[in-house]
């Protein structure tokens, strides 16, 4: 039994519809990302998988539990990490973490153990009798991951853990969440804009645009998937006429964008690409000044498979209600 | 149980750890019972009034004379002469006096003909209050001017004696129930409904929902920990403004544990009423935008600031569904009359049916899911 199954599922807010027939699965175990621009219907999905908003059709099971028929076993057996941090400024760390243990039922004894367990492991049992107002950022959100395993769930939702942080406290995020994930039978559906991460971190992607699944592998395939396999940004002393035309016309070249008189071109063999643009250059009379080549990442996959178009659609009013104190909510 | 005590726990512990919202919740009600109460309830004093005395002869000084005592015992008005009625009646219209007595030149003559005789109070009206105070003041004088000095044998008239059978009530002590109960609302107001919402938009919500606390559990929890709060508002508010406003016997146990019933009953109304209204609200401006007039729409019909009995009949109307009339009512007959259950039954009868109906509406319009 995988530990997420989706089906068809399918949300719509009156004729919009934010999540299109989305069907996959998620292994026991496994770190699965979730990726897809602004609007791109990432949050539903994950509000739909947590039972906070029902499906409109299709189903969705959690650790075997349906999230319409059985919710409250899906509830027992998740945590979920919001994209606003939710923690109580005026409540101290242990105050915060324990409400929460105690909505989700754990009994006193495991309570206390799992309280300290989890501040060390997120390192901030230094800060447990601290008002969470005078927390980082970084260190709010490592709380609510400490908080989101309380009560030891199966499976872990996270919404945008890092957004808003700086590098470094976006690596510690990490950095615990996989020591947390090494010592429990965890599976972790996360969803993130940072594609780094997700490369490093996930064993399988999702991609999904415009409530649709546009892309499921490992990122390791995800970036076999596409056209190019390297990426060279090249500029020249002087550009010929019709040079970018020329470029095109080289063996092995996908694609060539000039941009500020910088030349970005896709090839499938960035080596072989790199010596015929010293010769075409030679011959055209110009000169390389600048030459760089690198391998396709999750960017050049991402940028592939959603275009560059800017999403700048209206967000679903019903759900945005944290417009006040939130950066932005995301559907 | 545990998940609704945790919701109350997370609620009465933010509450003990911000000083603002125990200030707006505790003291600011008692701040308004005193600048309110005493700010409408003290009796008229000092007002002047300038006697134009034309006439000048023994029944004028008499009357003067009268006047003079009243401005040195009860202190209702004092007297400036003015020799001139014209430069009397500018100083009036000038708002240097309060009225004008004028004594016209025939008055002693008709005093002793038993023609009529008349004096004049010229007065600004424009004050109200001020002007009823010197028409009873001079209604009185006047009375007593005409008393007969002997009292004949048989009465010839009939007389009004008045018994009060409640000891003096002052306008503040008149003005606690409703500041109680005020008070109680702006707890509710503010823990039922502006931090209802706050925390709906904050994102606080959405970390409940996916716990597995029933729907149930997290109205109760809410409305619970709301109640509390309104509770302990108004346990303060009673006992402290009972103090202050001199209320009779202010600790009697038994009329403590009456009065903790009706701050029992009125809170969960109160919070019930605030829950139903707010129930379907995202926008935490609503409730900020609604509160004022809130106020406004179900304090004053009460009967909190001013008598019922003077409310219009379609006010009247209104105000017996205003639940606020009937927590006055009953913090009305244990504060200023220390009556037992059986005048408050209405009331508490009242208060359980509207939290019910309330509570109710709620429950089934609230959602849990976002």
């Amino acid at each position: 039994m995988a530990a997420v199954e989706v089906e068809k599922l399918t949300k719509k807010f009156g004729d919009f519809t934010a999540v299109d027939a989305l069907s996959f699965e998620v292994a026991k175990g496994e770190i699965f990302g979730l990726l897809g621009p602004n609007g791109a219907g990432k949050s539903t999905l994950i509000r739909m998988l947590t039972t906070l908003i029902p499906p409109t059709s299709g189903a969705a099971r959690i650790n075997g539990f349906d999230v319409t028929r059985d919710p409250d076993h899906v509830r027992r057996a998740i945590g979920v990490i919001p994209q606003a941090m939710t923690s109580d400024l005026d409540l101290t760390v242990t105050e915060n973490m324990l409400i929460f243990a105690k909505l989700y039922g754990v009994p006193r004894a495991r309570r206390e153990r799992e309280l300290k367990e989890l501040l060390a492991a997120v390192e901030l049992s230094a800060w447990a009798d601290k008002p969470v107002k005078f927390l980082s950022g970084g260190m709010r959100r490592r709380l609510e991951i400490a908080r989101g395993l309380i009560h030891e769930p199966k499976i872990f939702f996270l919404d945008e853990p890092t957004t808003g942080l700086d590098p470094t406290s976006r690596i510690a995020v990490w950095e615990m969440l996989m020591k947390l994930k090494a010592g429990r039978d965890l599976t972790i559906l996360v969803t993130t804009h940072y594609m780094d991460e997700a490369d490093r971190l996930c064993n399988r992607i999702a991609i999904v645009d415009h409530g649709k699944l546009v892309a499921l592998d490992s990122p390791l395939k995800l970036k076999a998937s596409i056209p190019a396999t390297s990426f060279l940004e090249v500029s020249f002393s002087k550009l010929p006429e019709g040079w970018t035309e020329q470029l095109k016309g080289l063996p092995d070249v996908e694609s060539v964008v000039e941009h500020d008189q910088v030349f970005r071109i896709a090839s499938d063999n960035g080596p072989r690409t790199m010596t015929d643009l010293m010769d075409a250059a030679k011959r055209a009379g110009t000169e390389v000044v600048s030459l760089s080549v690198k391998s396709t990442t999750l960017d050049d996959v991402f940028t592939h498979y959603t275009g560059r178009q800017l999403r700048d659609e209206l967000q679903s009013g019903k759900l945005d209600i944290g417009y006040m104190y939130r950066k932005g909510s995301g559907i | 149980m545990n998940r609704i005590l945790a919701l109350l726990e997370r609620d009465m512990r933010k509450f003990f750890r911000s000083p603002t919202l125990m200030i707006v919740s505790l003291v600011l009600p008692l701040v308004q019972l005193v600048i309110f109460g005493y700010a409408f309830g003290g009796k008229i004093k000092n007002l002047k009034v300038g006697v134009v005395d034309q006439d000048d002869r023994l029944p004028a000084i008499k009357l003067r004379e009268m006047m003079q005592a009243i401005a040195a015992n009860a202190k209702t008005f004092e007297t400036v002469q003015y020799s001139d009625m014209g430069k009397a009646l500018k100083d009036l219209r000038n708002g240097r006096i309060n009225g004008v007595l004028n004594i016209p030149p025939n008055f002693s003559r008709d005093v002793a003909s038993q023609t009529n005789p008349k004096v004049a109070l010229i007065e600004d009206n424009t004050d109200e209050i001020a002007t009823s105070a010197l028409e009873g003041e001079f209604a009185s004088l006047v009375g007593a001017y005409n008393a007969n000095p002997v009292a004949p044998r048989v009465a010839a008239k009939v007389t009004l004696s008045v018994v009060e059978i409640y000891p003096y009530v002052p306008y503040i002590q008149f003005l606690l129930p409703g500041v109680i109960v005020l008070s109680i609302f702006v707890s509710a107001m503010i823990g039922g409904g502006i931090i209802y919402i706050d925390d709906k938009a904050r994102g606080m919500h959405e970390g409940y929902l996916v716990t597995p606390i029933s729907k149930f559990e997290l109205i109760s929890g809410f409305t619970l920990s709301g109640t509390a709060k309104a509770i302990l508002t108004g346990i303060v508010l009673t006992v402290l403004g009972s103090l202050i406003a001199g209320v009779p016997d202010a600790l009697d146990p038994g009329r403590l544990l009456r009065l903790m019933l009706v701050i029992v009953l009125t809170s969960f109304a109160l919070i019930s009423m605030m829950f139903l209204m707010m129930v379907r609200v995202n926008d935490p401006l609503v409730p900020r935008a609604t509160f004022g007039v809130l106020n406004t729409l179900l304090w004053f019909p009460s009967g909190a600031v001013y008598p019922t009995a003077g409310f219009p009949k379609w006010m009247k109307a209104y105000a017996q569904a205003d639940p606020f009339t009937y927590a006055v009512g009953a913090f009305k007959s244990l504060l200023l009359k220390n009556t037992g259950f059986v005048a408050i039954t209405g009331d508490l009868a009242f208060l359980i049916i509207f939290s019910a109906l309330m509570m109710l509406s709620a429950t089934l319009l609230f959602r849990r899911t976002l």
